[in-house]
């Protein structure tokens, strides 16, 4: 865990964005607030198109809002440079995506390790990070040869390699079965409560948000009352 | 390369497809070059080894050919023999001939005509140096057809017999036809037409007046520089240096212009099929380069581990199709010109490859422009 425990992990303060030209013009974010502590798992639930990737990648710096403020630990990401920025997100924030989005050429140790790498840590230990996830005895195999649910897992530790202070994680359910969907999320919950990691996770699989400590609803780029937890 | 190297491996198959097209353009540079060398020794290698500064021609002679069209007087070899800077000049005296040996093998010979004490005089590998009037030093590589020292060579329609007398230190050509060195006063009692038949003799030598030759071959003094303008201006001469001087031999030019264009566009074909290659490539990885963007890859990161991609398959391949063109240059026939020279195949093989890495650069910078946000989403 970094050195930011007293401020919140993720305070986003009236964020608005707005998408595409002309009449296609789009308002994906609509003035949206959201603090996440450290520790804490925050799902973000919502229809196709309500905002929610929009959400993520401001909040993982991938983007900036037209308007209101990001910050991490305290750390304003509208006032650091592109390159500041994509530093920050190497050592700061953890990204899990959509099926893992493992790259094909690597065994699930190398996915670790490049990742460990561009944050010029030659030693990371890729076994025991693995062994983490339960996915040890699958370290030399290339993503095409894990299931959906394994390739979640790998992605998970290779997020977590750089011992990030925010997780963002990008509907990590959508290619699993329900089974495989809870073991993914509870692996979330464990992390973010073992680790102190907040997690901000969208998703729109309902079934798994009785893992999750908070649970907003966004609709039309707007996060409204929180969610009921089934 | 961590990165590089693994999908190296990974994509094998479309990398060595890759790598296929690399080896064979080099293997073809390879050949071009082995091609250009030859033709450059077969044409010039008699100059090549002349230990001559420039050679003045007469004003006015056409670039092409002007060893064979050009006439010098002593009174233009005079001026030039007390120019300032200027160590030694010589007459030197070119024609191309047509001539039988006494086993009736028919053989052509340009005939250096020099002074035989003099600067020009070539250094024999066997046999003796030039000074009997009627013997000349041969090149080399004619003893593959038969010549040996003591061989008499008749020249057609005259009927002047020539007496080998030694072979040069290696190839020695003009014009794709092997040199005979002959002293300066046989050359021009032959070109003057005033030679008997049989073999030259002192007797009509010293008969002789015809003080012309072909051209003033010079050798400057050590680290001075010759006013060549000023000197040609009073000598009525037109001086080339020695390297300048290539262009006078018979379609030399010509054949050195064709190879060099082709050598060329193979070059550009080479920066653009590696330019295409790794466009597509990139293409390919376009979300797997946004995922590594998302996950906090610098582009200078990116960029050098795509680069070193390139430089790997174009350095493996560039040296296996270098190993193979040589290998097939070994296999030529004597007939064609092909000689294999370190530096000309290390130029080309350094030039295919940097030229596959702008090519290959121009590709990957695209990698800066890869939004890291198309990580996000299920869309590949």
């Amino acid at each position: 865990m970094n050195d930011f425990d007293v401020a919140p992990a993720l305070e986003v303060t009236d964020a608005v964005l707005e998408l595409g030209d002309g009449d296609s013009r789009v308002r994906a974010l609509d003035s949206v607030s959201l603090t996440v502590m450290p520790g804490e798992f925050v799902a973000i639930v919502g229809p196709s198109g309500s905002g929610k990737s929009s959400l993520l990648a401001i909040a993982g710096a991938l983007g900036q809002p037209d308007s209101g403020t990001v910050k991490v630990h305290g750390t304003d990401l509208g006032s650091l440079s592109r390159r500041a920025r994509t530093r920050f997100r190497l050592h700061n924030i953890g990204f899990v995506f959509q099926s893992g989005n493992l790259l094909p050429a690597l065994t699930a140790a190398d996915q670790l390790r490049l990742a460990g790498r561009l944050a010029g840590n030659r030693r990371v230990d890729a076994e025991a990070l693995l062994a983490s996830v339960d996915m040890a005895h699958r370290a030399g195999h290339r993503p095409s040869e894990l299931s959906g649910g394994e390739r979640q897992r790998v992605g998970i530790a290779r997020a977590l390699v750089n011992s990030p202070s925010l997780l963002l994680v990008d509907e990590p359910t959508a290619a699993l079965d329900r089974r495989r969907s809870h073991e993914v999320v509870q692996l979330l919950a464990d992390k973010a409560h073992s680790a102190g990691v907040a997690v901000v996770m969208v998703t729109h699989d309902r079934d798994v948000l009785e893992h999750c400590d908070q649970v907003v609803e966004m609709v039309d780029g707007r996060l409204g009352v929180p969610a009921l937890v089934s | 390369m961590f990165l590089a190297l693994r999908e190296l491996r990974f994509a094998r198959g479309r990398f060595t497809l890759m790598g296929i097209v690399i080896a064979l353009i080099s293997v073809l540079v390879v050949m071009l070059s082995g091609l250009s060398s030859g033709l450059v020794n077969d044409g010039v290698s008699g100059l090549k080894s002349m230990p001559a500064t420039a050679f003045a021609f007469d004003e006015g002679t056409m670039t092409d050919n002007a060893f064979s069209r050009s006439v010098v007087d002593d009174e233009q070899l005079a001026v030039w023999q007390d120019a300032e800077g200027v160590a030694e000049a010589e007459p030197m005296g070119v024609n191309i001939v047509n001539g039988v040996t006494d086993d009736d093998t028919q053989i052509d010979l340009t005939l250096f005509g020099v002074e035989p004490a003099g600067f020009l005089t070539p250094q024999v590998s066997s046999g003796d140096g030039l000074g009997a009037v009627g013997g000349i030093v041969v090149s080399e590589p004619l003893r593959d057809a038969g010549i040996s020292v003591g061989t008499v060579i008749t020249l057609d329609r005259l009927d002047v017999e020539l007496t080998v007398v030694g072979f040069t230190q290696g190839q020695a050509t003009f014009g794709h036809v092997d040199v005979a060195y002959l002293p300066i006063d046989t050359w021009r009692l032959i070109v003057a037409g005033q030679s008997q038949p049989g073999a030259p003799t002192q007797e009509q030598v010293d008969a002789l007046d015809f003080a012309y030759s072909s051209v003033v071959a010079l050798k400057a003094a050590d680290g001075a520089e010759i006013d060549f303008e000023a000197v040609d201006a009073d000598a009525g001469t037109t001086t080339m240096t020695l390297t300048e001087a290539f262009n006078a031999s018979p379609g030399y030019e010509a054949e050195t212009l064709t190879l060099s264009m082709i050598q060329v566009f193979l070059y550009v074909i080479c920066a653009l099929v590696v330019g295409a290659f790794f466009t597509v490539w990139t293409i390919q990885r376009t979300h797997d380069i946004a995922v590594l963007r998302a996950v906090g890859a610098s582009s200078r990161y990116l960029l050098r581990d795509s680069l070193a991609q390139a430089a790997i398959l174009l350095i493996g391949f560039t040296a296996i199709g270098v190993a193979a063109g040589v290998g097939m240059g070994a296999l030529m026939p004597d007939a064609m010109p092909f000689d294999l020279e370190f530096e000309p195949i290390a130029v080309a093989s350094v030039l295919t490859i940097v030229l596959g890495l702008i090519g290959a650069a121009v590709a990957v910078v695209r990698i800066t422009r890869v939004d890291p946000a198309r990580a996000l989403g299920g869309q590949r």
